[in-house]
């Protein structure tokens, strides 16, 4: 029997008067990933398009493997280091079990730093699917919309930028604020003005500061701690990571202490690439994110400062640092939160460009400010859109004056 | 000039009256459903504090801090428990005469205003604006810096909000939240967003 005819002979149940007629959203989620659906638009103007919302998340999804498996990778790469360096020879805790069962901990070894990262990234991942997807589809039944495959791009967005050592009960209640503060209430995909899984990030860092910020939370080895590039930088500017053994190259291929998915430039790019090729990430709002952030950065280059070393950091420093190019490049296009006009995408990027420099540079209260820069933007990206469309507006009218 | 801007800066955005103090929410919620009018009650905004708050200061600083008497002879006078009543009573008739300035000379602007310069003297962020005034100490042209500088800062806030529920329009909100309810909702979310500036120094 054909998954087709079984899923059709479970139809009638999820109707209207059958048996699990509350349950009708998961069987339409189930059903449509199997199988594209045979509605087709009634009324008379429309667009086909082979690239559904559908498709396009799903092609979102895959573009963030890249950065997932590098992260996964440096995740065992920094803790297998840092083991080494203090003389451990096993991993602790549930997952060390697991570990030690699979592989060793030679910091050279692709498979080990694998195995051991993997061990961390994925219960987030796990807990952060689970969870959000409960909320999903209980407003999905609730609220009789379907489940939206928006929520993969969430889950694995929110996942990724997380530090690798945080408690999995925090990564449950982070992405329940981001799904249902940050998305439901609003009547969920494409619905919402903020980004979810920003929401949710920005939840737990408020809530939680010391799981999420510090030294102590991005290598997942007890005990050990090691700063950022960012805080680094901090302390003393380009220097002040030079002297730790982290070139530019280090910083780029994602060989660097931070959030599972937002070490590695490279995969990054990789992956956003791609995105922008499938024009499902606006090249616009990139290239706003970057001319904000060099000139941002060139300025503050220009200005110099005796006591604030970040005042000197060159913007090839900044892309790779932190969350900048995971930010740019997946949080910021999100189509939902960003502008939509073509002209209001190139302010939209450049106000989160100058603002993430803003944040890093003359804020000394966060370290990183991709996450909140971005933030910020959304909240004036429906404002943006409104300013352009008005002056497309104005300048029709006169046009037209003869 | 340095601690002008500084000021200026911080009062905009680090202490943002609407997002990070929550004032003058009445009308920040009641009067945010349209870009076009929320733009209006900005201006208006940012007009009243730009001018009651350095009123307030000479008023506080002649009349009624400890002392402040003593150009009249008076040097043990303290009139600073008539502080609230007064504020109020200067951004009441400051409104007033500023809607008869501008019914008389500038009709367009008094009509686009319309109904929103009355009520301008009922937001808490005009007398917030006196109240932090007087706090804080500010001198004379402190006080300008600030008044202007917190109007612009609610200003902005309430055009944000005003353009993030003009999109809401076409959100799907339970029912039970419609209205007001996700307004405040969005309101938080905004001041996460404005979270950004916690922290600066300046």
């Amino acid at each position: 029997m054909s998954i087709r005819s079984y899923l059709d002979k479970l139809e009638p149940h999820f109707h209207k008067g059958g048996k699990y007629e509350n349950w009708y959203a998961l069987y339409e989620a189930v059903d449509t990933i199997f199988y594209t659906p045979g509605q087709i638009t009634k009324t008379t103007a429309h667009v086909r398009d082979a690239v559904d919302l559908k498709r396009m998340m799903i092609l979102v999804w895959m573009c963030t493997f890249p950065a997932m498996f590098a992260g996964m990778w440096n995740v065992g790469f920094q803790a297998n280091t840092a083991m080494e360096a203090m003389g451990l020879t096993e991993a602790v805790g549930w997952r060390g079990a697991i570990i030690d069962a699979l592989a060793g901990h030679n910091p050279d070894s692709i498979w080990d730093n694998f195995i051991y990262g993997a061990a961390y990234f994925l219960p987030i991942y796990l807990v952060t699917f689970i969870v959000g997807g409960f909320w999903e589809v209980l407003f999905a039944m609730k609220r009789g919309h379907e489940v939206n495959e928006g929520f993969f791009v969430t889950s694995v967005l929110f996942a990724l930028i997380l530090p690798p050592t945080i408690p999995l009960w925090q990564v449950a209640l982070g992405i329940s604020f981001g799904v249902v503060i940050g998305k439901e209430v609003f009547g969920g995909t494409g619905k919402n003005f903020l980004n979810p899984a920003l929401a949710g990030r920005a939840f737990l860092f408020f809530a939680y500061p010391a799981q999420l910020s510090g030294d102590a939370v991005w290598t997942a080895v007890d005990g050990f701690s090691g700063a950022t590039i960012l805080s680094l930088a901090q302390t003393g500017g380009v220097e002040e990571i030079l002297a730790n053994n982290i070139t530019w190259m280090d910083a780029f291929m994602g060989n660097i202490q931070g959030s599972v998915g937002e070490t590695s430039t490279l995969a990054l790019l990789i992956g956003g690439g791609l995105l922008m090729f499938f024009k499902i990430a606006a090249w616009r709002i990139v290239a706003g994110v970057m001319v904000g952030m060099i000139g941002m950065t060139l300025l503050f280059n220009l200005i110099g400062s005796d006591t604030n070393p970040l005042f000197a950091v060159p913007w090839h420093w900044h892309l790779v640092m932190g969350g900048f190019a995971f930010g740019m490049l997946f949080m910021a296009t999100d189509p939902v939160s960003a502008s939509m006009t073509n002209t209001g995408k190139w302010w939209f990027g450049a106000l989160i460009g100058v603002m993430v420099v803003l944040i890093r540079v003359v804020n000394p209260a966060f370290p990183e400010g991709m996450m909140l820069a971005i933030l910020f933007a959304n909240l004036f990206a429906p404002l943006i859109d409104y300013f352009v469309v008005q002056a497309n507006i104005k300048r029709r009218k006169l046009r037209n004056v003869h | 000039m340095e601690h002008y801007i500084s000021l200026f800066i911080k009062s905009i955005f680090i202490e943002n009256m609407a997002l990070a103090f929550f004032l003058g929410m009445c009308t920040f919620i009641a009067i945010s459903k349209k870009v076009q009018t929320a733009i209006g009650l900005g201006v208006a905004v940012i007009v009243v504090l730009g001018i009651t708050v350095p009123i307030n200061n000479l008023i506080y600083t002649y009349l009624l801090a400890d002392g402040a008497l003593s150009w009249a002879g008076l040097p043990e006078l303290d009139l600073s428990f008539l502080g609230y009543i007064s504020y109020i009573g200067v951004i009441a008739a400051m409104v007033q005469i500023l809607e008869m300035i501008l019914d008389k000379y500038f009709p367009p602007l008094y009509n686009a205003l319309g109904v929103f310069l009355p009520l301008i003297t009922v937001n808490c962020a005009i007398m917030a604006g006196a109240l932090f005034m007087v706090e804080r100490d500010y001198n004379f042209g402190e006080s300008v810096v600030y008044g202007l500088g917190a109007g612009l800062g609610w200003a902005l806030a309430i055009t944000a909000l005003a353009g993030i529920r003009e999109k809401l329009k076409y959100s799907d909100v339970p029912h039970g939240l419609r209205g007001l309810g996700i307004t405040f909702i969005t309101v938080g979310l905004m001041s996460l967003g404005f979270m950004s500036f916690s922290g600066v120094q300046l």
